[in-house]
């Protein structure tokens, strides 16, 4: 080290910074990713209890005709979700998506509790009624329903 | 007539995009100068082609000419004309009929402006252009068409635009950003030239500069509408929701952020040069990732275009070539434009480094995040990354990078001897860190995060000040001292202040914003953050294409009233989508902003409704305007126009 050359000194402390700084994004991104993302689950899988119950995950489905309650006093709404194989409760008091509608696909963002009832914290507003989110077309498939995805008035919105 | 003459039309500037690409490239390398020659008039009848058949689809839609499926489908005879011509572009098909215009544009731009860099080069980047634009107009040509025709059975009436971009924010958002966007394609061309060319000296970062910094400004700008935008029209209140297509434009922001800051070191230092190709190289890359993931449907998204395969494929492949062509041809030439490095720890080369380090970190952390769901879906599972993810590692290389920029502008290139600094720089962030406890006390409730990003806004706002004062210290009155700064200083302390205001917008907004739900009927009050909301009355209204009702809320302060606010739901009545209209009364230090949710009783008197004081919303936004303006200043720098002047007797000698 002693007979280094001031230059070959620099480039040594600019690779030793570089490897550390890469180092420090990709644990960054490892640690928050394993943390942080949301797992996305179908009604089936929560009734096989596969799902995870300490952390914040998605559900998709449609909303079982018939099955939304709403509160007189409060926004608390409740509703199932379904695969048309397997139900969840999901509960919710904030303002619903203008697109919410009993037999319409519906996707939510929250937490199971110990009743096995979903405390949705959002549920995603899809701007066309034509649109299914490829995740409740996923849940309905992996569920044994065949769906057309080939709908084309999704298009463009 | 117009449909088939649009059509015709880009089918030519099909053509010509080929012959650009081929001929002029040709003739350089064989030393025809014919050929080479031809670089320029090829672009501008690929910009004039293309400009008319815009104007034959805006006709199409005016005219309300349903036998045009794309006209059929987003637009309705009931549309008010204004939105008629936005309607233009608020679909896939005509907004990439936009974006390949707005190419053209770009393009002819440099034919004109470019005229005094040397000729091959001159021909070689319109060239590299002709390419880029040639694979998006066989895109537009191939798999989305705005002339397709209905016929024979064409709609009597079409059905109505989204009523979510009946919106005057969407007549100037996707222009705006999609310049941006594109704009980063001239980066990408000069820096291509430059390595078929094997040379990349300071002369050519001072070309590409003004280029890079005009492109960065139009996508900040256009990155603020879509933001304010969602603000207002989505009825949600939130303004950045970390969703796939705001990353997408997010993404090459970043990486332009550091190229521009890096091309400022090859400029003044001749060094930095591989970081500089490879960042020209990859921003414009991430353009085109963008373009993929918003126009393929592969994630969800609040406005994923389509779900066309066939489309996604095609862009994926394009991105693909262009990549792959571009990190080859980086792979093989760049070792000839070697750098010397030669700078001490303290310099503002360093930190520029630094700056681009982090740029880079935070585009790899976007980006990770935005791909994250398409790599799970490979392994089986359908994962979402939201901005739990994003909120908790984001700002970290952020606050890094905050700190160093109220350093790195006052550093001398090369070396700098800090003595003269400490002293100053210590009174800065004493006094910037005394400010922000003072206000976090004003704000009431005490947030370590507000603490951090108000300490570190003032830190960069008050040394850019003294920055300035610096570099007029010799100058006696202030009218000597503003007339001795140059563009480029007006401009970057613009868009650092610019920044701190965006980040100070953030974090007040992020933490002391007061957002509730609630069920009301008429005639009760709701108090929030010392403002009192009386729903007063609803009534039904009819307009031109919706019907709506609407609520009227009085807003009192301390017993008075202030004003009335009228949230609406709408119903449009040829698309039969029901939106979400917000009120919002917009202030420095506040916004109120109420939204209907729904009603929720037989009577029509009852509402679920959104009531939010959000504080210092406009902050983020004034502070995107201060950054974009600020590169609107810095781009005409004479800096950059006395190198073509030079330049061009230069030319005139050797001639």
């Amino acid at each position: 080290m002693m007979a280094m050359k001031p230059h070959r000194k620099k480039r040594l402390l600019a690779i030793v910074f570089g490897v550390l700084a890469v180092g420090a994004v990709v644990g960054l991104v490892l640690y928050a990713s394993s943390q942080k993302m949301n797992l996305f689950v179908t009604p089936t899988e929560v009734q096989a209890g596969a799902a995870p119950t300490d952390r914040i995950i998605r559900i998709g489905g449609l909303v079982k005709e018939g099955s939304v309650v709403r509160s007189e006093t409060s926004l608390r709404t409740d509703f199932i979700v379904t695969d048309r194989v397997a139900e969840i409760s999901v509960t919710y008091d904030k303002i619903m998506p203008d697109l919410f509608r009993e037999g319409q696909g519906v996707v939510a963002m929250g937490q199971l509790n110990e009743q096995g009832i979903f405390v949705a914290n959002n549920i995603l507003a899809k701007h066309d009624e034509e649109y299914k989110a490829p995740e409740v077309l996923d849940a309905l498939e992996r569920a044994g329903h065949p769906v057309d995805r080939s709908d084309k008035k999704a298009e463009g919105k | 007539m117009h449909a088939e003459f649009g059509n015709y039309l880009l089918v030519l500037a099909f053509i010509v995009s080929v012959s650009l690409s081929i001929l002029p490239m040709y003739g350089s390398f064989t030393g025809n100068q014919f050929l080479t020659r031809t670089a320029k008039p090829l672009t501008v009848i690929f910009f004039v082609a293309l400009l008319a058949s815009f104007i034959c689809l805006v006709y199409a839609f005016y005219i309300d000419d349903f036998t045009i499926r794309y006209v059929a489908q987003h637009s309705n005879s009931l549309l008010p004309n204004r939105y008629k011509f936005s309607a233009v572009w608020g679909a896939h098909e005509g907004s990439f009929l936009l974006w390949v215009l707005i190419m053209s544009g770009w393009m002819i731009a440099v034919a004109l402006v470019g005229k005094n860099l040397p000729a091959l080069s001159y021909s070689r980047i319109l060239s590299v252009l002709g390419m880029i634009a040639c694979g998006f107009i066989s895109f537009l040509l191939f798999t989305s068409n705005p002339f397709e025709r209905t016929l024979p059975f064409f709609p009597i009436d079409g059905s109505d635009l989204n009523p979510l971009l009946q919106d005057f924010g969407l007549i100037i958002h996707p222009p705006l950003l999609y310049m941006g966007y594109v704009g980063f394609a001239v980066s990408f061309a000069f820096a291509v030239t430059g390595l078929i060319e094997g040379e990349w000296t300071s002369t050519w970062a001072r070309w590409t500069r003004p280029w890079t910094i005009a492109a960065w400004s139009c996508l900040t700008l256009g990155i603020m509408l879509g933001s304010w935008w969602a603000y207002y029209e989505l009825g949600w209140g939130g303004w950045w929701f970390w969703d796939p297509s705001e990353n997408a434009s997010f993404l090459p922001w970043l990486s332009g952020t550091a190229l521009m800051h890096s091309l400022a070191v090859t400029d003044k230092r001749n060094s930095f040069k591989g970081w500089t190709l490879a960042l020209s190289l990859s921003t414009f890359s991430l353009s085109l990732l963008g373009t993929f993931l918003i126009r393929s449907g592969v994630l969800t998204s609040v406005h994923s275009f389509t779900n066309d395969p066939e489309r996604g494929r095609f862009i994926l492949m394009f991105l693909a070539i262009v990549v792959g062509s571009a990190l080859l041809l980086f792979l093989t030439r760049s070792g000839r434009v070697k750098t010397k490095v030669d700078f001490n720890i303290l310099s503002k080369d360093m930190f520029l480094l630094l700056n681009n380090v982090l740029f880079v970190s935070a585009t790899f952390i976007v980006l990770f995040g935005t791909l994250y769901p398409l790599i799970a879906e490979v392994f089986g599972k359908k994962m979402s990354v939201g901005a739990p993810y994003f909120n908790a590692i984001f700002p970290i290389p952020m606050v890094i990078l905050f700190a160093l920029l109220g350093v790195g502008p006052l550093l001398n290139w090369k070396k700098h001897n800090l003595s003269k600094l400490k002293k100053p720089l210590l009174s800065i962030a004493v006094i910037a860190v005394a400010l922000s406890l003072l206000s976090t006390w004003l704000m009431g409730d005490f947030y370590l995060w507000v603490l951090v990003g108000l300490s570190l806004s003032l830190w960069v706002a008050i040394s850019s000040f003294y920055h300035l004062n610096l570099m007029t210290r010799y100058k006696k009155t202030l009218a000597g001292k503003l007339k001795s700064l140059t563009l480029t200083n007006i401009g970057m302390t613009s868009a650092h202040i610019g920044v701190v205001i965006t980040l100070a917008g953030i974090v007040l907004t992020s933490f002391y914003s007061i957002e509730k739900d609630l069920r009301m009927a008429v005639g009760e009050s709701k108090e929030l953050a010392g403002y009192t909301f009386n729903m007063a009355e609803v009534k039904d209204l009819r307009k031109e294409n919706y019907q709506a009702t609407q609520v009227t809320f009085e807003v009192f302060q301390n017993g008075e009233k202030l004003f009335e606010l009228k949230p609406e739901k709408r119903f449009y009545l040829a698309g039969r989508q029901i939106m979400t209209e917000a009120d919002i009364d917009a202030g420095f230090t506040r916004d109120l902003y109420v939204a209907l949710g729904e009603s929720l009783d037989s009577t029509g008197k009852v509402w679920s409704v959104r009531i939010y004081v959000k504080s210092f919303m406009r902050w983020v936004w004034l502070g995107a305007l201060f950054m974009g303006f600020g590169g609107f200043i810095a781009m005409f720098d004479k800096r950059y126009r006395k190198l073509r002047s030079k330049n061009a007797s230069k030319i005139v000698a050797e001639a």
